[in-house]
């Protein structure tokens, strides 16, 4: 094993990290917030192009159509830097879920069609996957999709759709048949007739949005995978999207460590700095340590969700998100506590770090989720 | 970035676990696995097996008779013999006396102990702490006064140590030893090899929680100790001390054990029984082993990690320290839920039944009979080694820079 970067990898976290100080000063960022949570998208457009010249949604599309053909250690560098900046442009569905669910499990049109677009940061697509009533259980479909018109017609609603109201494509698990089984993948075009959208902001300054679809037609060509196939497939997508998540969380979590060490070593109490009190002292220790614990099974989570033993996929992405969302909550509740007053407020970056890993931690599954599931595979 | 053992690591990884399956002797490996007593006997004639192999000292380099493995290569071994349920190999002699004697050892002090520590011909045991010395090493007071010239020169040694491991069956002791009172308290310490034969030296046994006797205390009443068994410089062993604790810093770990211990507490955990269920199967002790199985991965991705920076130049500033805090406070939760698996019978306790070959009665049967007494035992390891909240200080100063 060696966990040091390539000479290409240093260059992909170096050109990440570029971007980030440039573009995301946190007074900078701030005001962008500000003007663009309210509303879609809900981030800037302009920075969304910068990200796509700088290559970084062809990462994850193979090189034969026309992408780079990275994998999942590449996806974790950029991740990791994402989330040391704080970045809100929505990075991880079509950078990392939508072009490796298609190149992997996509027909050979859908492939032509989408993953030169994807590439060149020309499509956006979001994840239908959690319905109202499903929680964080990929299994729970209402949603139907019935034979109409030579394809299929949709009906049902699908929840807390990340960035859905500024993507161009959703995909979206439909029932086709009764269960266990019979969920389908159906890639559905965000504006089609009666899809209905409605974004809210998130609690970190993003957007997700409720969709309704009401008989959406949707053509056989569309279907992702084969018919009554799809539950495997969305949870292969979403162990990809846990996998990233987790790598974006040490991010957040190791910068956010590192501004409450420096507080601790400014801010003077006492005629001293406070990081000279023991019990802080022992407080910073443990928010190092939480961030090593997420390290860890980011990296491990890196190296075997491209697995193709199910169950040893399934069993790395829930641990690392787990440890995530454990590590991630420590690390953002000790941060707003050693703080003090200036941790509650909204002008210093910390909480902006506690909601966003707050908001990482109830993405795709919590920690109590992950921990249930990763004990299923015992 | 190659996140996968390599093949090389793989094979080694298998030859070790097939010696130690076909080489291990059953009665060691039933006494470990079922957390009964190990004997002095066992752990020497696992020792020898080893040594036999050529495996007596991994963490050795060849020219000094050690097998001269990289630390991915120390780790893989000690995991394995770890997990098939092997004794762990004594520290005492291995990783700490023998590395120092290498260092700062005279030719004839390497010449005379370090092959004796692989046959395990010496049992050594650590003469550090003592009763007003713990955390605080530096203000040992115990006095080694120098005396005599020439051939007659010699050391007399008047004190007492404490939390001494297996000072009963050990025949020499290292000590640190207060050799002058002038400057810090750091400057006037000095490290001994002492005979524990030595006329004026008593050992009293210390009954931990468990019923166990693994350490002591040793009273050195005015021991007459060759001025040739010094180490290094007098007055110098606060520096040959320093080296030792900086020596083989990624196995303060403990990945092995942890790993033994979640083996079987999965194990019984699907043997015993509630409502009628496995008792893995009940949900809420399920999500515990699952979230201990998940640190457990964590810790070990956090070590291959620091092998792999170790390896490539990376200094290791406070990580260790991170490394000890993960392996202690995981073992202790293991030892935990494995109590916990035995439900009321928890309670009984009976120490006879701890003797392998035990055939009389017990309340709930050998296996359950030991768990509390390892989950009283476990505590121990936050504590010794520096205590965790030495750890975190030392984490802390390094992160937060006061």
């Amino acid at each position: 094993m060696n966990f040091l970067y390539t000479e290409e990898q240093q260059m992909l976290a170096d050109t990440v990290a570029r971007f980030v100080q440039a573009e995301y000063g946190f007074e900078a960022r701030r005001k962008r917030l500000e003007a663009s949570r309210r509303q879609a998208p809900g981030y800037s457009d302009a920075l969304w192009t910068q990200l796509a010249e700088l290559g970084l949604f062809a990462l994850n599309v193979p090189e034969a159509h026309g992408g780079i053909g990275a994998g999942p250690v590449e996806t974790m560098i950029v991740m990791e830097a994402l989330g040391r900046g704080l970045v809100l442009e929505p990075f991880l569905t079509t950078g990392v879920i939508a072009p490796r669910l298609i190149a992997t499990h996509g027909s050979a049109a859908q492939k032509d069609r989408y993953l030169g677009a994807i590439a060149t940061g020309g499509l956006r697509f979001a994840l239908a996957l959690l319905e109202p009533q499903s929680r964080f259980d990929l299994d729970e479909v209402a949603t139907t999709a019935d034979r109409a018109d030579g394809g299929w017609a949709l009906h049902g609603a699908k929840a807390v759709v990340l960035h859905g109201d500024s993507a161009d494509r959703l995909i979206v698990s439909a029932r086709t048949a009764a269960a266990p089984a019979g969920i389908t993948l159906l890639l559905v075009d965000a504006r089609a007739a009666g899809v209905t959208m409605t974004g809210f902001p998130t609690l970190d300054g993003q957007r997700a949005a409720e969709v309704r679809f009401d008989g959406v037609h949707v053509d056989d060509a569309d279907v992702l995978g084969d018919v009554n196939q799809g539950l495997p497939l969305a949870e292969w997508a979403v162990d990809q999207g846990l996998a990233a998540l987790a790598a974006e969380s040490v991010g957040a979590m190791d910068k956010l460590t590192e501004l409450t060490c420096e507080h601790l070593a400014t801010r003077r109490q006492f005629g001293q700095a406070i990081g000279s009190f023991q019990a802080l002292q022992h407080r910073a220790a443990d928010m190092r340590i939480a961030v090593e614990q997420a390290r860890a099974l980011a990296l491990m989570a890196a190296a075997r969700v491209d697995s193709t033993d199910a169950k040893q996929r399934r069993a790395a992405a829930s641990a690392a998100k787990a440890m995530a969302g454990r590590s991630g909550r420590f690390v953002g509740q000790q941060a707003t506590q050693l703080h003090g007053g200036m941790g509650m407020t909204d002008e210093l970056a910390c909480g902006h770090y506690f909601k966003r890993l707050t908001a990482i931690d109830m993405t795709w599954g919590d920690s109590d989720h992950h921990v249930e599931r990763y004990g299923e595979l015992l | 970035m190659d996140l996968h053992e390599s093949s090389e690591d793989q094979g080694f990884r298998a030859e070790v676990r097939r010696f130690v399956a076909a080489e291990l002797p059953a009665d060691i490996r039933a006494k470990v696995l079922g957390f009964l007593r190990v004997e002095r006997e066992d752990y020497v004639r696992w020792q020898r097996i080893l040594d036999a192999r050529g495996w007596g000292a991994p963490g050795w380099p060849t020219s000094h008779g050690g097998c001269g493995w990289n630390a991915v290569q120390r780790n893989i071994f000690d995991e394995e013999c770890f997990t098939a349920g092997a004794p762990r190999q004594m520290p005492f002699g291995l990783s700490m006396i023998g590395p120092v004697l290498m260092k700062y050892g005279s030719p004839q002090q390497q010449a005379r102990f370090l092959p004796r520590i692989k046959t395990m011909e010496d049992w050594w045991c650590q003469g550090y702490s003592e009763p007003g010395a713990g955390s605080d090493l530096a203000s040992l007071k115990t006095r080694a006064e120098r005396v005599g010239s020439g051939a007659d020169a010699h050391y007399v040694v008047t004190g007492q140590k404490t939390w001494t491991s297996f000072a009963q069956w050990a025949n020499w002791m290292f000590a640190l030893v207060r050799t002058s009172d002038d400057g810090k308290p750091q400057r006037g310490i000095s490290l001994l090899l002492i005979p524990m034969d030595s006329a004026g030296i008593s050992v009293r046994p210390i009954r931990t929680l468990d019923g166990g006797h693994d350490v002591n205390e040793v009273f050195l009443d005015a021991v007459r100790v060759p001025a040739a068994n010094l180490v290094g410089l007098e007055n110098d062993g606060w520096t040959i001390a320093k080296y030792l604790l900086g020596h083989e810093r990624t196995a303060i770990a403990g990945l092995g054990m942890c790993k033994r211990l979640l083996r079987r507490l999965k194990e019984i955990a699907r043997v015993q029984v509630r409502r009628g269920r496995p008792l893995i199967e009940d949900a809420g002790f399920r999500a515990r082993v699952a979230a201990i199985e998940i640190e457990v991965l964590a810790h070990e991705w956090g070590l291959a990690r620091l092998i792999s920076l170790e390896q490539a130049g990376r200094g290791l500033g406070a990580e260790p320290s991170m490394l000890k805090i993960r392996g202690s406070e995981i073992q202790a939760r293991l030892g935990e839920l494995l109590m916990d698996c035995a439900g009321p019978y928890a309670l009984p306790c009976l120490e006879e039944a701890l003797t392998f070959g035990y055939d009389g009665p017990t309340a709930g049967g050998v296996e359950l009979n030991a768990l509390a007494g390892l989950y009283l035992d476990l505590r121990k390891v936050a504590i010794y080694g520096g205590t965790n909240e030495i750890q975190r200080g030392l984490i802390g100063k390094a992160i937060v820079g006061t």
